[in-house]
Parts: structure tokens; sequence; C-alpha cells
């Protein structure tokens, strides 16, 4: 164990040495240097700031929000335009927008979150199992993939959620059923430069299984690359799960769900602008964010990717 | 599937023959493979999903003997495979079902919406590569410069903005506000039924039938939703075009036109935009197909009869047998269009002949 510094100079020659003492020093200084390449964008750090936002405000959103999300007064505040009281307005059940945008920000975070856990790891295992495996196996994996690849995904993601019936949940499973198959296409990249490598070599000798090499020891590289195309998606599938929403097929009412917020506002759209206007506004912002993120994680962990 | 083999000199004839047979049959395979999964996920999402397909279409107060001889109309007695291949078969002669809510047959529904759709994704494909491929250009001339920062601004746009809003605050601006467009649908009801339709697409007909009154009324209504997805697919292929142009312009044959003396115009125009236009083909073929899909969301939003408007009508009414039909039509053009742009990419890259 080497002793940790104390001052912020030290700390930073610490992180920064060419020579670690330990795994635990050399992965810190990496995730550093990585950390100072991200933090030099300053786009990529307004994107951060807002997803952080988001977070916060998903988290915060019973003190944050001014008026309850579901239930309005419909003898006074209905259809009112962005004033003091309302700064968003409020939509024609005299339910206060900016509370139900704030209040939408979970389900937004939900649908992210759930996609990007179930659809990462099957990408993650079907590509590095494809390309350690590599022959019959990976021939088949791949052309499953590819199928799904050469499919249009919001109109199979409409299909499946046809057959499931509406619902915020089935949206997520729709979505992660059609976004899985770019992660293994590149969890089977990264993984065809690995399979060769020396370790991987000392680890068979050792007698580790096919299993235990995958998961240990293969897995954990590609995880990176797989993360930042992950965060690269995250807006395609709040735009995807908007759509869905916005053709009454994702989160049902009274959920204050984004694209649903904005079905809801498109009967009103040419006299009361607002209540389509602030929801559309916000899923822009928060896509915004994601791709400035994903942008800016990519060039930091990817050197080659810069251009 | 684009295998770069390079011819090595003359001689064996038969050798590269059958090397390009090869080739085209891996390919066929393939493309044949990929249809049957898009089938076998249609089949699936119609047949095996819902828990009991005749309850979905006689519904659950129908007496057994109904429920039993739906069932045996259905060939839902039979084996998963058997139903899968009376499947397969039928969608090949074009049988996808009726349609519950029009009861047509669904091709025909399909056929009838589908010259709306291609009219509106054709005009914002020609409308996004025609300005996007030359925005593209100058990003990549003239790096960090003012092209360059509005292809990088949107692109970023078209990658977060939902397209559905767009359309709705386009409306609000464009046909409510300032009144430069027409509203929602192809024509205005006026022109509508003096109209003989011929090919379907409305500014085609009308300048057929030298309408032009007509023609414009078609064209007030199309330029905004058309506009929208050109936009969208302006986004992705300057982005393309740009990245591409990067690559080539560091080539040493650039340097050697260069250097001969030849005229800057000419250089990017005819010599490197010409390399670059092999990707390019491919992205534009793709984007296309983007936008058949993007045209759900666009149609819905502006009213417009075509397949993505029938689809999400089907959805709302539970009508699995259109929602699949047109699931399966998008999907063959998908498959289509790769295939095509993987045949142009052939044709137009010397590299990738393996015959001749």
């Amino acid at each position: 164990m080497t002793v940790a510094p104390a001052s912020a100079e030290t700390w930073r020659e610490w992180l920064m040495s060419d020579r670690p003492q330990s795994r635990r020093q050399a992965s810190l200084g990496r995730a550093y240097g990585a950390w100072r390449a991200f933090a030099r964008n300053r786009l990529a750090m307004a994107g951060l700031g807002i997803v952080l936002a988001l977070l916060l405000m998903a988290l915060f959103a019973d003190q944050l929000a001014p008026y309850s999300p579901t239930v309005g007064d419909l003898r006074t505040t209905r259809l009112l335009p962005p004033s003091a009281a309302h700064w968003f307005g409020t939509d024609d059940q005299g339910r206060d927008i900016l509370s139900r945008i704030i209040y939408g920000s979970r389900i937004t975070l939900f649908v992210v979150v759930l996609v990007a856990v179930l659809a990462a790891p099957i990408g993650l295992a079907v590509g590095t199992i494809a390309g350690y495996a590599g022959g019959l196996v990976d021939a088949a994996l791949m052309r499953i993939t590819d199928i799904f690849l050469a499919f249009p995904r919001l109109i199979l993601a409409l299909a499946f959620v046809a057959a499931l019936g509406p619902g915020i949940e089935n949206a997520v499973i729709a979505i992660a059923i059609t976004s899985w198959p770019p992660y293994a296409r590149i969890a089977r990249a990264e993984t065809l430069t690995i399979r060769q490598a020396d370790y991987i070599a000392a680890v068979k000798l050792m007698g580790a299984s096919p299993g235990r090499i995958v998961l240990r020891h293969i897995m954990p590289l590609c995880v990176s690359s797989v993360i930042v195309r992950v965060t690269l998606d995250m807006a395609g599938i709040i735009l995807t799960a908007a759509g869905l929403g916005f053709l009454g097929l994702g989160a049902q009412p009274p959920s204050p769900e984004w694209g649903a917020m904005i079905a809801n506002g498109r009967l009103y759209v040419l006299d009361q602008w607002w209540v389509a206007a602030a929801p559309g506004a916000a899923i822009f912002v928060v896509s915004l964010a994601f791709n400035l993120l994903g942008d800016g994680l990519r060039d930091a962990l990817d050197p080659k990717g810069v251009k | 599937m684009a295998h770069a083999e390079r011819v090595q000199g003359g001689g064996r004839r038969n050798a590269r023959l059958l090397r390009a047979a090869d080739s085209v049959g891996r390919f066929l395979v393939v493309i044949l493979l990929t249809y049957l999964g898009l089938l076998a996920v249609t089949f699936f999402i119609g047949r095996v999903i819902p828990i009991d397909p005749v309850l979905a279409v006689v519904g659950d107060r129908a007496p057994e003997h109904v429920i039993a001889r739906v069932r045996e109309e259905m060939g839902l007695n039979k084996p998963l495979w058997e139903q899968f291949f009376i499947y397969v078969q039928k969608v090949l002669q074009g049988d996808f079902g009726r349609s519950v809510l029009t009861s047509n047959p669904v091709l025909q529904d399909i056929r009838r919406a589908f010259p709306a759709t291609i009219e509106l994704a054709t005009l914002g494909i020609i409308l996004g590569a025609g300005i996007g491929v030359p925005l593209g250009v100058w990003a990549a001339v003239r790096r960090g410069g003012l092209a360059d920062q509005l292809v990088r601004v949107m692109g970023l746009i078209g990658y977060s903005a939902p397209i559905f809003w767009l359309g709705l605050m386009g409306l609000l601006v464009f046909y409510a506000r300032l009144g430069w467009v027409s509203g929602p649908g192809r024509i205005d009801v006026a022109y509508e039924y003096t109209l003989t339709p011929v090919t379907g697409f409305m500014l085609v007909d009308t300048a057929m039938a030298g309408e032009w009154e007509a023609f414009g009324n078609a064209f007030s209504h199309l330029i905004l939703p058309a506009s929208l997805l050109g936009y969208f697919s302006l986004a992705y292929i300057s982005r393309m075009t740009r990245s591409f142009m990067l690559n080539e312009l560091n080539q040493e044959y650039v340097t050697a036109a260069r250097a001969k003396g030849l005229s800057e115009a000419r250089v990017i125009w005819r010599h490197a935009l010409r390399n670059a236009m092999v990707p390019l083909v491919t992205v534009i073929a793709l984007s296309y197909a983007g936008l058949l899909e993007g045209s759900v969301l666009t149609e819905t939003v502006f009213a417009w009869p075509g397949l993505g408007l029938y689809i999400t009508n089907s959805l709302q009414n539970a009508d699995m047998n259109a929602v699949l039909g047109g699931t399966i039509v998008v999907g063959s053009i998908f498959i289509g269009l790769n295939l095509l742009s993987d045949l142009l990419y052939r044709v137009l890259d010397p590299r990738t002949r393996a015959t001749r």
C-alpha cells in the first residue's frame, strides 16, 4: 500500500506519476488523465452539468415543484400563459407545466437508465462471446445482430409496443430490444483485438475457463467503449421514448411524460403554444446535454476518435 | 460485406469469375437471411407475444365454437414452424391479411398510402443532399470557419430535437403566425375532388393535369414537412460529407493535383469530392431509409395520409395486421436500400470490382 500524500499539489503528482506503485494508483492515475482531457472540453462539461442538474431535479422533484404535477384547478388555472406564478404556463387540466416537467425528469431518467441497464449487458455479452468463440458461434450471433441492425428501429419498437400493449415498461423493453446491436458490434471488435494478447494466453495457461476469460479478462476492457456508445445513444433513446409517448404508446396519462405532454399540447398549439413548447424544449435540452457529454467522453477516452 | 479484394494481374479468368459468383452468392444469402429474420420478428410479434391471437380477433365474449373455428382458420393448431412457413408464403405473395380498421386487404391500403410518403421523403432527401453535400464540402475546406460551425450546430440540433416537436413549432410559426405555408394535409379540400389520381404523387398529378393553382397549393402543403425531414437528413449528410472530405483532402493525390497547377475549385469538386462520393452514396441511401422511418412521426403531426400515419392510426386501433404489414414494407425497403447502397459502392469504387 502506498501512503496517499496530503496536499493538493502532491496529490496531482501522485496521480500523474509515470511509475505507479500500485494497481490502484495506476488506475486512478488513468482516470485522472481522462478526466483532465474531458474537463478541457467546455461543451462536454456543460453537458455534464445539465445531466447532473437533471439528476438533482428528479431526486428533489417533491421539493422543487411548486404545484402538483397531476392535479390542477380546472376553474381558475386552465391554459394560462406563462407568468410569474406559472413560469411555463398551465395546461388544459389547469396543471402547472413547470411542475409536470420537473416530475417528468424522473420518467426520462427511468427510461434512459433502464434501457442502458438492459441493452448494454446484452450487447456486451453477445459481442464478447461472438468475438472470443469465433467460428460458427460468431457467424450465427453476428448474423442475428446484423438482422436487428438492418431494421428500422422506431417502427420495430412501435410494433413491439403494439403487441405488448402501451405503457412505459413495455416502451422500455421495446427500445432495449432494438438498441443492443451496436453494442454487440463494438464489443466484438474490441474482443477481436484483445483475444490474441499475451495476457489472455497467460490466463489460459493458468487454466482459466473460457467463461472466466470472457467475464473477467475481456469484458472489463470492452466496457469503456460500450459506455461511450451508450452515452451517445442516450439522446436517441430519449427521443424514441418521447416519440412513443407522443403517439400515446409510452407512459399513460396523467403521468407527466414529456412526449405525451407534447401530444396533449398539440390540440392547443395554435393558440396556447406553451403547452407543447415547454416539454419539447426540455427534451431538446436533455438530449443535447447527453450528446455533448457523449462527444466529450469519446474524445477523452478514445484519442483515435478526435477529429 | 465489402470485400475489397484487389485483383492481382491478368490471367486466371475462371478463378476470378468463380470468386465473383461466390461473393454474389454470399450476398444473396445474407439478404435472404435478413429478410427471413424480419419476417421471423414480425411473426413473433404477431403470433407469439399476444397471449391468444384469437381473442385479439374475436374479442373475449365470443362463444366457444367461434373461438375454436377461428383458431382452426388461423392455423393456430399447427406446430409453430409450420405456422411460420405458411406465414412466409403468404407474405411473399403480398398477403398481409385484412385491416380490421378499413376492412380492406392491408396491401391495398399500403399501396394507396405509399406515394404520399415517397413524395415527402423524396423531396426531403433532395433538399437534404442538395444542401448538405455542398455545405459539408465547404465546412471541410474552411475548417473552423463559418460553415464548419454551422455544420456542427445543425448536427447537434438535428441529433437532439424531437422531430414531432419541431414540426408542431414549424406549424405554429410558418402556418399560423406567418401564413407562409398551408397547414396539415396534402392539398386543400377545394382541390381534392377535382383531381384524378394517376401516379398518386400530388405534384406530378397536378402538373400533368395542368392545374397549376392546385400544384402551388399542393407544394405549399408539402414544403414544410419536407423541409423538416430534409433538415434531419441534412444534419447527418453534411456531417458525414465533412469527415469524408477531410479524409480525402489529406491524401497525396490532392497535393499532386494542386502541384500540377489545377484550380482549387477543380481539385475540390472534381478530384476530392468524386472520391468522397463513394462512401457518401451509402450515407445518402441510408438516410433516405431513415426518412421513411422519420415520416411516421412527421406524418402524424402534419396529418399527412401516408404510410406512417397509416401505421400509427392502426396502432391506436390495435389493428395488428396493418401494423405488421407496414412494418414489413418499411423493413423491406430498409433491406433493399442497404442492398442498393452496397451494390452502388461496388460499382463506384474500382477497388471493390472483382470482375472485369
